[in-house]
């Protein structure tokens, strides 16, 4: 987020799309109502009627992947009716000739026809956001799991700089991350191109900077592979040896036959796990790990913020926390690593990460955690980004044209399968799971359809419906609901009784590498 | 009893909580009253988060495959082969034939750590996540 939670509650609107925050982001929901009930406006972009529509002042349902048309529409009506923030334009941006141009393609008619929302609803939301103060736009996964997720992305930071609502508090363009530590995995360089704090692999200065801080030579100054490109790479053989640690891609990732294939073609497969998850029952070695509440360490979350969690119980058998064992790999590797504790390993990110720099043990135990950047122990830490200018200077407005999805309905595949989570359960369902009150209230995964696809297929809720895609096919109870719209959809991927991932299409987003799993094609029938 | 502060596990919101333990289990959370983030409130995923810890399903020991079947081990035989294959396979194929899956669900210290095993020992960038899943 370039913004933070608490400032949340002091928006004047919220342009939400992509993110189903009361179940996904509860926390955030909440203060979002709070502010809503206290008089600010909520738009909400999203083709299925998730309970935030309860609160929006405007509900635009487009079709599935239509977002960069959607957003380039709004933007052309505020320029049009000249009500953009001239003075940000002009101070703060440049591409504002570019932008114009690729958005006066998208008038009102031409966006209607692609995505479905009515004129006067898009000029409604347009004149609404354009007239806030202090609007926040907030996404998740509906705009990054698309073969457009980046131009979706860009889309949205540029409405943000387009009305000036960027660089001052309850404001911003703010993804809201799914896992607890999506942040902080990308802040310490667990990607293929960036060493921590996004400093670049193929940079000279910053690979001589870490051989210098590992007391080794000849680090890699090529980007690596994207977890897509693993596995197929994988199933090529090129690649010979994975090492998963806490993660299932066989449930996570889409088409799940491949990548069964991929990780069944490997020569080595070691899974670090707490539980036995469907990748690790795949696995060569499986070696368990300590959970959450057995070892201590940072998790940076949604608002950038770096907080400290502590060890309150042993772990179960021989279980060990995850930097143990990778520390006792490197040692038998030949890199004898000497950590002590995770405060040992915080002392060297705080080295060698300008942006974590003043973020130190003593600091966090004191208060209650400090958001990045924090380049020195005086810093307070940032609450917004962008304050007085961008990283780069002026901020470059990024125009994007629409593109359709990857796999578009035909007669065979007549449905747009679209997925995502629910509120009792989370991600791949290992932990919730085990759960029991949880899995009481969602204990099986369910498909909804509309009432008028129900019909006409002679579906009823509670029935047993089998779901295909040109990758496979699963079975699962249906829900009718008009929360979809026509020709639409939903489930989940908390379930390995009906892997929905089975279904799901790999077209990924060529830059970063994010699998279309809000778009595929399927087909819907009865259990006979 | 005994109060830990920590982070729950789940979503990105990151909230505060105490676990609540005796002896060695944890028995309940109490959300953080003072912090920032959640200001003493949590969602039902966090209210119920403590019990997948103490889950009968959890893995105690390492375990090895043999003849085709996972088989409890100790850490001294399955780090040993971990470290001999990963070895072998870089000395025979180079480090392009190694990837390393890191975690959105782990400390910073761990993704550190993990990302600095793939580039300084095996000499690979071949690292990434699963944040965009
Ligand atoms: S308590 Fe709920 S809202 Fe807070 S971090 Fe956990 S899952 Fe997210």
């Amino acid at each position: 987020m370039t913004n933070s939670i608490n400032e949340v509650e002091d928006a004047d609107l919220f342009f939400v799309t992509g993110t189903n925050t009361t179940a996904q982001h509860p926390l955030i929901g909440s203060r979002m109502i709070n502010a809503v009930e206290r008089g600010a406006k909520l738009i909400l972009v999203d083709p299925r009627e998730i309970q935030l529509a309860k609160f929006a002042h405007l509900h635009l349902r487009q079709n599935i992947g239509t977002d960069v048309a959607v957003l380039n529409g709004i933007m052309n009506i505020i320029i049009e009716e000249d009500l953009y923030d001239r003075d940000f334009v002009e101070n703060r941006t440049e591409g504002f000739q570019e932008l114009k141009a690729v958005v006066s393609r998208y008038s009102p008619n031409v966006v209607e026809q692609i995505s479905g929302i009515r004129s006067k609803d898009l000029i409604e939301a347009a004149r609404m956001f354009a007239a806030a103060d202090k609007a926040m736009i907030l996404y998740a996964m509906g705009i990054t799991q698309h073969v457009t997720g980046t131009d979706n992305v860009k889309s949205c930071a540029n409405l943000a700089m387009l009305t000036g609502n960027i660089g001052r508090p309850s404001t911003g363009v703010n993804p809201l991350r799914g896992q607890n530590n999506v942040q902080g995995a990308c802040d310490m360089g667990a990607l293929p191109v960036v060493y921590t704090g996004y400093q670049k692999v193929v940079d000279a200065a910053i690979k001589d900077k870490f051989e210098d801080a590992w007391g080794i030579e000849g680090l890699d100054d090529k980007p690596g592979l994207t977890i897509t490109s693993m596995m197929s790479e994988a199933q090529k053989g090129s690649l010979k040896a994975l090492y998963i640690m806490g993660e299932n891609p066989m449930m996570s990732d889409p088409d799940s036959t491949h990548i069964e294939l991929a990780l069944s073609n490997l020569d080595l497969l070691i899974v670090q796990d707490i539980f036995l998850s469907e990748t690790a029952s795949l696995a060569d070695i499986v070696l368990p790990a300590a959970s959450f509440a057995e070892k201590s360490g940072t998790y940076t979350n949604t608002e950038r913020r770096v907080q400290l969690s502590h060890k309150a119980v042993d772990p179960p058998g021989q279980a060990r926390a995850d930097w143990e064992i990778v520390q006792d790999i490197c040692r038998l590797c030949g890199y004898p690593m000497n950590y002590k504790s995770p405060a040992d390993i915080l002392d060297e990110i705080n080295r060698v990460t300008p942006s974590y720099a003043g973020i130190t043990l003593e600091r966090i135990e004191k208060e209650f955690g400090l958001q990045w950047p924090c380049p020195n122990q005086e810093h307070p830490g940032t609450a917004y980004l962008h304050k007085d200018q961008f990283t780069k200077g002026l901020g470059t407005f990024l125009p994007c044209e629409f593109k359709p999805l990857a796999e578009v309905p035909d007669q065979e595949y007549d449905f747009i399968l679209t997925t995502g989570r629910v509120y009792f359960q989370y991600h791949t369902g290992t932990m919730t799971r085990r759960i029991s009150l949880l899995e009481r209230e969602a204990p099986e995964a369910v498909v909804e359809i509309n009432p008028e696809d129900a019909k006409r297929l002679g579906i009823k809720t509670n029935d047993r419906v089998e779901l295909s895609s040109r990758r496979g096919t699963i079975r699962l109870k249906a829900e009718v609901t008009d929360r979809v719209p026509k020709k639409v959809v939903f489930s989940t991927f908390h379930y390995i009784e009906s892997p929905v991932n089975l279904l799901t299409n790999p077209a990924h987003d060529p830059v970063a590498g994010i699998p279309e799993y809000k778009g595929c094609a399927v087909r819907i029938r009865r259990c006979a | 009893m005994k109060k830990t502060s920590a982070i729950c596990p789940f979503c990105g919101c990151g909230c505060n909580f105490y676990l609540v333990s005796e002896d060695d289990r944890v028995t309940g959370v109490e959300p953080s009253p003072n912090n920032p983030v959640n200001k003493g409130m949590l969602c039902t995923k966090g209210w119920n988060s403590y019990e997948f810890i103490h889950s009968p399903d959890r893995l105690t020991t390492p375990l090895v495959r043999k003849n085709g079947k996972l088989t409890v081990s100790t850490w001294d035989e399955a780090l040993g082969i971990v470290s001999a294959r990963l070895k072998e396979i870089m000395a025979q194929h180079g480090p392009s034939a190694l990837a390393f899956l890191s975690s959105a669900k782990v400390s910073n210290e761990e993704n550190y750590i993990f990302q600095k095993m793939a580039r300084a020992v095996f000499k690979t960038n071949n690292v990434d996540h699963c944040a965009r899943l």
